[in-house]
C-alpha cells in the first residue's frame, strides 16, 4: 500500500515542486551515466517476463530488455536497478522520473502514447487478449460465456477490451477486479470467477502458478491486439532512440545470425558488411546515439540476440513454452521486422 | 494619559494593532504566492511534459465495468458516473460499518464493565485482539482466509433453499415491488411521524404525572403494524425474485459480493474494539455516586444505565466517537487491497490509470474525503452540543 501511495503522489509532487525537471529531462543518458545505473520499471511478478528466481535475481523478457539497454550504455548488463510496479503505478513512476524506462508488458495504445507524456519505443512482444478456464466446463467459444464471472487485473487494456467485446454481442458477464497478477490468479484458483482473462502470454505464465496447470485450458479466440514494448518519457529523443535501437539491434542480430556465442568471432572477422556495421567494425552508429561504437556488440555479447532471449525466457527452453508465432522474424513467418543499421 | 497619547501619535510600526495587521497581511500574501507558484509551476511542467490536463475527461466514455454499482452503470458510462459509483460504494460500506461498529462497540464496552466475570473477560479479549492487529491484515484475513475458502457456486451452502452462500458471495431473494407498493411506504412514513408525536406526548405526560408509557412496545407496534396492515389490505403487492443456479452463476435474487462482506466485517470489528474502549472510559468517567444515588431511589438497573449513566457518559464518548467514525470512513479506502470497488479503487485507481490525469483525479478524491469527514464532524458536533451538560 505504501508503495502505491508513493507513486500516486509522486507525480503531483514532482510536477508541483520540480522546477529542475525540464533540464533533467533533457538528458536522461547523462543522468543514467552519472548515476552509474539504469532504473527500470518491471512487473511485480510475471514468470517469463519479469520475476525473481530463488536467489532473488530478476529474469524474463522484459528484464533482459533492460539489461540490454544497460549493456549498450555501460558494457555491463548488471548495472540495472529494477523497480517492481503494478499496472496502476507504472505510468506515474515513469512520468515522475522514478524510472528511466518502463519495460513491463505494457500495451501500446493511442491514449498512452499521446496523452500521458510518454513514448512507446517499439514492440518486443506481439500479444492478444485470451481466456483461460477450467477444462471440465467444456467450453470452446466465447459465446458460451454468458453469465460467467471473469477475473481481471485493474488498470489494464483488458478491462476496456472486455467492456467493448461482450456487451456488443449481448453476452452478459460479471467482472471481478484485482490489483496484481498474483491476486488475479488466486481469485481464479479459489473459484471467485469462472474465467481468467489477460494477454495469452500472461495466461501461460499464470497457469503455471495454479495447483494443477493441466486442469485448465486457454481458448484459441483472441479479442484484441496487444503489442507490448518498453516505454520512455517524452521529450528526450536521444534516450528514445537508444532504447528503440537496442531492441532493433537484438532483432537485427538474430536476422544476421549473430549470437552471444559467435559474436567475438563475427567481430574479428565479419562475414558481411551488415554484420560489420552492427558490431561497430564499420561506421559510427554507436556515436550517433551518444554511445560507444561497440554498443551492439556489448549488448549481444552480454544478453544475446532476440531469438536467444525469447528462447530462454518464454520460449522452448522455458516452462512457458510459448511458440514464436507472430513473434518470429519477418522472413520466418512472423511480423518481427527491424529497420536496417546503415 | 500622557504615555498613551504619545503612543497613539508615535510611529505606525510601534502600534501593536497595526503591526499585527501588517504581519498577518504578509503571511497571507506569502501563502497566496506559494499556492500560485505551485499551481503555475505544475501547469508549466505538465505542459512541458506533454501531459493532458483539465476536467474534460469526466465527459468521456469510461469503457470499463465495475462489479458492484448502486446506480445504472455500464462500460458506456462516463468517467463522471464512475466517480459517482465509486463514491456511493464508499458511502455504502462506511454507513454499514459505522452502524455495525457502533452496535458492537457499545455492547462490548458495556460488557467489559459487567459483573459477570466471563462476559467481562470475553469483552476484554475481544478488544485486545482486534485493536492490536493491523486493519489491512484483518481485511485480508476475512477475504482470503474466510470468504475465499467457501465452496463454489455449485456446492453452495443453502439456507431454506432461498439463501445461498458461496465463494462469490451471499445470494438472497430480491424483493420486487409491484404497483401499489408505494402505499406501504407511505404507511411506514406515517407510522414514524405518529411515533415521533407519541414520544413528545409521553415525555410531557411523564413530566406531569410521573407515569411512563410503554414506548418500546407502542412504537414497535405502530412501525411494524401499520405498514403490515396496509400491505395485507392492498393484496401484498410484492414479488420475490428467488435465486436459481443456471449455467455459471445464480440467476435472479440479489448478490452481496464477498469483497463488500470482508471489508464490512473487518472495518466494523476493528473499529468496534476502539469504540468499546471509548464507551468503557465514558461510563467510568461518571462518578460512582451517581449510580449509588440512582440505586438509593430504587431505580432498576437498566433505567440507571439508560437514564443516569449513559447520558452523562455521552459527553465523554461523543468527541472520541467522531474520530473513530472519521477513521472508519478513511480506512474504507483499504478496499483496493481486495478489489472492492470503492472510490479509491475505481476512480483514483482504474480511472486514473486509463486517463493518466493523476492531478485532477487525486485532487477530486482528496476533496471528497475532506467533505465527507467535515460533514460527519459537523453532524457529530451538533449531537455533542445537545448532549452537553445543561448547566442551570
Amino acid at each position: 500500500m505504501i508503495n502505491k501511495n508513493k507513486f500516486l503522489l509522486a507525480l503531483p509532487v514532482a510536477v508541483a515542486f520540480g522546477a529542475s525537471i525540464s533540464s533533467a529531462q533533457a538528458a536522461i543518458l547523462e543522468d543514467v551515466e552519472s548515476r552509474g545505473n539504469l532504473n527500470c520499471g518491471v512487473n511485480v511478478g510475471l514468470s517469463g517476463f519479469s520475476s525473481t528466481d530463488e536467489n532473488g535475481n530478476w529474469q524474463g523478457l522484459d528484464v533482459e530488455t533492460c539489461r540490454a539497454v544497460a549493456a549498450a550504455v555501460f558494457n555491463d548488463p548488471d548495472k540495472v536497478v529494477f523497480t517492481p510496479l503494478t499496472a496502476k503505478e507504472r505510468f506515474t513512476a515513469l512520468q515522475s522520473g522514478e524510472i528511466d524506462v518502463l519495460s513491463r508488458n505494457t500495451t501500446w495504445t493511442a491514449t498512452r502514447d499521446n496523452s500521458l507524456g510518454l513514448n512507446f519505443t517499439t514492440t518486443t512482444f506481439y500479444d492478444g487478449q485470451g481466456f483461460m478456464l477450467d477444462k471440465s466446463l467444456g467450453i470452446e467459444n466465447l459465446e458460451d460465456l454468458n453469465g460467467a464471472s471473469i477475473c481481471i487485473q485493474s488498470g489494464t487494456t483488458h478491462e476496456l477490451n472486455l467492456a467493448d467485446y461482450f456487451p456488443s454481442r449481448n453476452i452478459e458477464i460479471n467482472t471481478v477486479t484485482f490489483d496484481t497478477p498474483d491476486q488475479t490468479a488466486q481469485g481464479f484458483a479459489s473459484g471467485r470467477c469462472d474465467v481468467l482473462t489477460s494477454d495469452t502470454s500472461q495466461l501461460s505464465a499464470l497457469r503455471l502458478q495454479l495447483p494443477d496447470p493441466e486442469s485448465v485450458v486457454i481458448l484459441d479466440s483472441l479479442i484484441s491486439k496487444e503489442p507490448l514494448g518498453p516505454v520512455v518519457r517524452q521529450g528526450d529523443d536521444q534516450w528514445f532512440d537508444i532504447v528503440k535501437w537496442t531492441i532493433f539491434a537484438m532483432i537485427n542480430a538474430e536476422e544476421l545470425g549473430v549470437t552471444s556465442d559467435n559474436v567475438d568471432e563475427m567481430k574479428n572477422n565479419p562475414p558481411n558488411p551488415q554484420v560489420a556495421r552492427l558490431l561497430g567494425v564499420d561506421g559510427n552508429y554507436g556515436e550517433q546515439l551518444g554511445l560507444s561504437n561497440d554498443w551492439a556488440y556489448n549488448l549481444i555479447k552480454h544478453v544475446g540476440n532476440y531469438g536467444e532471449v525469447f528462447k530462454h525466457t518464454v520460449g522452448e527452453d522455458s516452462p512457458l513454452n510459448i511458440n514464436r508465432g507472430m513473434n518470429a522474424l519477418w522472413n520466418e513467418g512472423g511480423i518481427l521486422y527491424a529497420p536496417p543499421i546503415r | 494619559m500622557l504615555r498613551s497619547s504619545s503612543r497613539a501619535r508615535g510611529p505606525l510600526w510601534r502600534n501593536p494593532a497595526v503591526r499585527a495587521l501588517v504581519f498577518q497581511a504578509i503571511l497571507l500574501l506569502a501563502l497566496v504566492a506559494l499556492v500560485a507558484m505551485i499551481v503555475f509551476n505544475t501547469m508549466a511542467n505538465l505542459e512541458a511534459r506533454g501531459i493532458t490536463t483539465g476536467f474534460g475527461f469526466l465527459n468521456e466514455r469510461a469503457g470499463f465495468s465495475i462489479p458492484q454499482t448502486l446506480i445504472d452503470y455500464s462500460g458506456n458510462s462516463t468517467y463522471a458516473r464512475t466517480f459517482i459509483v465509486g463514491l456511493l460504494n464508499t458511502l455504502l460500506v462506511s454507513v454499514m460499518g459505522i452502524v455495525a461498529a457502533t452496535i458492537i462497540g457499545f455492547a462490548v464496552g458495556i460488557s467489559r464493565l459487567s459483573t459477570n466475570w466471563l462476559l467481562a473477560k470475553l469483552a476484554a479479549v475481544y478488544v485486545e485482539t482486534f485493536r492490536n492487529i493491523p486493519l489491512l491484515v484483518q481485511i485480508l484475513f476475512w477475504y482470503f482466509a474466510v470468504l475465499q475458502a467457501l465452496p463454489s457456486p455449485r456446492q453452495s451452502l443453502a439456507v431454506f433453499d432461498i439463501f445461498f452462500i458461496n465463494v462469490r458471495g451471499l445470494v438472497m431473494p430480491d424483493p420486487q415491488p409491484l404497483p401499489g407498493f408505494e402505499a406501504v411506504l407511505w404507511a411506514l412514513l406515517l407510522a414514524v411521524g405518529m411515533v415521533a408525536l407519541l414520544v413528545l406526548y409521553a415525555r410531557r405526560r411523564q413530566a406531569r404525572t410521573g407515569k411512563a408509557l410503554p414506548m418500546y412496545w407502542l412504537g414497535a407496534a405502530l412501525i411494524i403494524g401499520l405498514p403490515l396492515l396496509v400491505f395485507l389490505a392492498t393484496g401484498m403487492p410484492l414479488e420475490w425474485s428467488i435465486p436459481e443456479m443456471a449455467g455459471f452463476n445464480f440467476r435472479g435474487g440479489v448478490t452481496i459480493i464477498p469483497e463488500l462482506m470482508a471489508l464490512w466485517l473487518a472495518l466494523s470489528i476493528y473499529t468496534a474494539a476502539f469504540i468499546a474502549e471509548i464507551v468503557r472510559s465514558g461510563i467510568q468517567s461518571v462518578p460512582h455516586g451517581q449510580v449509588e444515588a440512582a440505586r438509593s431511589l430504587s431505580l432498576p438497573g437498566n433505567i440507571t444505565l439508560r437514564k443516569v449513566v449513559i447520558p452523562q457518559a455521552m459527553r465523554v464518548i461523543v468527541p472520541q466517537l467522531t474520530s473513530q467514525y472519521l477513521n472508519l470512513i478513511k480506512n474504507s479506502s483499504l478496499a483496493t487491497a481486495i478489489g472492492y470497488p470503492d472510490l479509491v479503487a475505481v476512480f483514483a485507481g482504474t480511472a486514473l490509470n486509463q486517463t493518466g490525469q493523476a492531478i485532477e483525479i487525486v485532487a477530486m478524491t482528496m476533496a471528497v474525503y475532506l467533505v465527507i469527514s467535515l460533514v460527519v464532524s459537523a453532524l457529530m458536533n451538533i449531537y455533542n452540543a445537545r448532549t452537553l451538560l445543561k448547566e442551570r
